[in-house]
């Protein structure tokens, strides 16, 4: 009984949802607005579990001194300390005025922004030293790979003068025909891998969401 | 003789900026490249060096160049360009903080532009962390730069919603259904520009910004192709050729990373005089990731010339 009521409701819940697509009536739309809206009432309590949980597991490294325990108090000082400034003290509760508080545009301004660009930025190093591993002529089709990337990578550079348009309508060939043939195949591939994914989880073939017990 | 000291005196940031690269990036190769024919492989730890300086030395004495739109710019510079006033644009910030150095020009340029033209601009955001962007751009852009504009009845900001796909899909028949209210807890009814906007089908250009999920892709998925509502994009560099399949029919045009942002800036730049003296971020971003792009391709190059020596002396590379 503990399998089968969840594989019922999928059933149920996944087939209509495929019909519902193709039915354009206004009952139709209400029933999917309907379940749209369950889906905000399990994503709050989902968040409220997140949050439940990375205080539980903070708390505890805090408790028994674990290792690296010194970041769990910025996460749950930052975690606090964001929520106040959201909320604007508890002034405004239930409208977007906190996020004008000074202290929450100031953490996210200089230290959010920051950091996330960071992280992302260190991708560049990463790159240059993968591309000058990766990219060496060992083969024909590694060639091949090795000047495409070097022709889109020219094309962003505005040294070339004389040649630029040549390398522009290039790299414009490259992006608009090899690559794009082969992102249709991907893209077709993987939509039609969704769509027999989807099946199974919906007849019930697929049961690795239920877990093990 | 006479005219020698001056012009020394006079050389510009962007020149020092040149002459700082020539000499540092230019020597350091040159020397990589005697060393990978004596030993082969470089440290990993130089190829980091050689990013940084060629990243940090275009920014401490900026080096800027001048942008040409290519036509998947232009197509949707035009877009804007061509609609007739008071005509309505969705600008959707779907994005993080991560991708906003590299998108958050284009979301600015765009702001810009649409204002510009005196059409009527929604934004809002698919992302949590959208929203204090869009802020950002309203701070930034909109206000100090449109001080005639007003909220309401000129833009209105309508702040994020969660529920990704599942918002496109009721917004494509019923904002209010979606939006009761703006950012501001205004109702719908009561917000001049959406006087007759009703869904997403009332709009003349959708323009997401972004570059993760939900983004330009669900706009096509759940708005753009079922509405048939003219779309373009703003996407960071690593998502552009994913969206190629979608273009011309799908997107009417796509910028992709800083060098979208900085071949639309300049596109305005030349149309409209009165941007000539605002920020520029995406053509002063372009001098650093040039430099960089050009490191990276003499890394490229020096890579092979150590494999082909090594092979050549029969040792396995």
């Amino acid at each position: 009984m503990k399998r089968q009521i969840p594989l019922l409701l999928v059933l149920v819940f996944g087939i209509f949802m495929i019909f519902q697509y193709f039915v354009p009536h206004e009952s139709s739309e209400w029933i999917y607005e309907f379940f749209l809206d369950w889906i905000y009432i399990i994503g709050i309590f989902a968040l409220a579990l997140g949050i439940w949980s990375l205080i539980r597991v903070s708390y505890d490294k805090i408790k028994y001194k674990k290792p690296n325990w010194q970041y769990a108090v910025i996460t749950l000082a930052g975690l606090f300390a964001m929520i106040l400034f959201g909320f604007d003290y508890g002034r405004h509760f239930f409208s977007a005025e906190g996020l004008s508080n000074y202290m929450f545009r100031a953490f996210f301004d200089y230290i959010l922004i920051p950091i996330q660009a960071t992280m992302f930025s260190l991708l560049a190093f990463f790159i240059a030293s993968a591309a000058y591993r990766a990219f060496r002529a060992r083969s024909l089709l590694a060639t091949l790979l090795l000047v495409s990337a070097l022709v889109v990578m020219l094309r962003f550079n505005p040294y070339f003068g004389p040649i630029g348009p040549y390398l522009e309508q290039t790299a414009s060939w490259l992006l608009n025909v090899p690559n794009l043939a082969a992102k249709r195949a991907i893209i077709i591939g993987i939509g039609l891998g969704m769509v027999a994914t989807a099946l199974k989880v919906i007849l019930g073939i697929e049961r690795a969401y239920l877990g093990k017990d | 003789m006479t005219g020698w000291i001056p012009r020394i005196i006079a050389i510009s940031g962007s020149d020092i900026g040149i002459i700082i690269s020539l000499v540092v990036i230019g020597g350091g190769l040159a020397w990589l490249l005697k060393q990978s024919i004596k030993a082969g492989d470089v440290d990993r730890r130089i190829v980091f060096l050689f990013i940084f300086i060629s990243v940090s030395v275009p920014i401490l004495f900026p080096i800027t160049f001048s942008e040409t739109a290519t036509p998947i710019v232009k197509k949707l510079y035009d877009r804007i360009e061509n609609l007739p006033e008071g005509s309505a644009v969705l600008i959707s910030f779907d994005f993080d903080p991560a991708m906003a150095p590299e998108v958050q020009p284009m979301a600015d340029a765009f702001a810009r532009h649409c204002l510009a033209k005196n059409h009527k601009v929604i934004f809002m955001s698919l992302w949590a962390t959208g929203q204090s962007l869009l802020s950002t751009t309203l701070q930034n852009v909109v206000r100090p730069e449109f001080p005639e504009k007003i909220e309401g009845v000129d833009f209105a900001n309508l702040g994020y919603k969660a529920g990704n796909e599942g918002v496109l899909n009721v917004i494509v028949t019923n904002f209010r259904k979606m939006f009761p209210t703006d950012v501001n807890s205004i109702p719908l009814d009561s917000i001049a520009v959406f006087k007759k906007i009703r869904s997403c089908q009332d709009l003349d250009l959708i323009i997401s910004i972004g570059g993760g999920k939900p983004g330009a892709k669900e706009w096509i998925l759940f708005v753009g192709d079922p509405a048939n509502v003219p779309m373009g994009c703003g996407v960071a560099a690593v998502t552009a050729p994913q969206l190629y399949p979608y273009y011309p029919k799908q997107l009417l045009g796509i910028l992709g990373g800083i060098k979208g942002a900085a071949e639309y800036e300049s596109e305005l730049v030349r149309h409209y005089d009165r941007f000539a003296d605002v920020k520029k971020p995406g053509l002063r971003m372009m001098g650093p990731q040039t430099l960089a792009h050009v490191v990276i391709m003499a890394f490229i190059v020096l890579g092979n010339i150590s494999y082909f020596v090594t092979r050549r002396r029969g040792k396995k590379p």
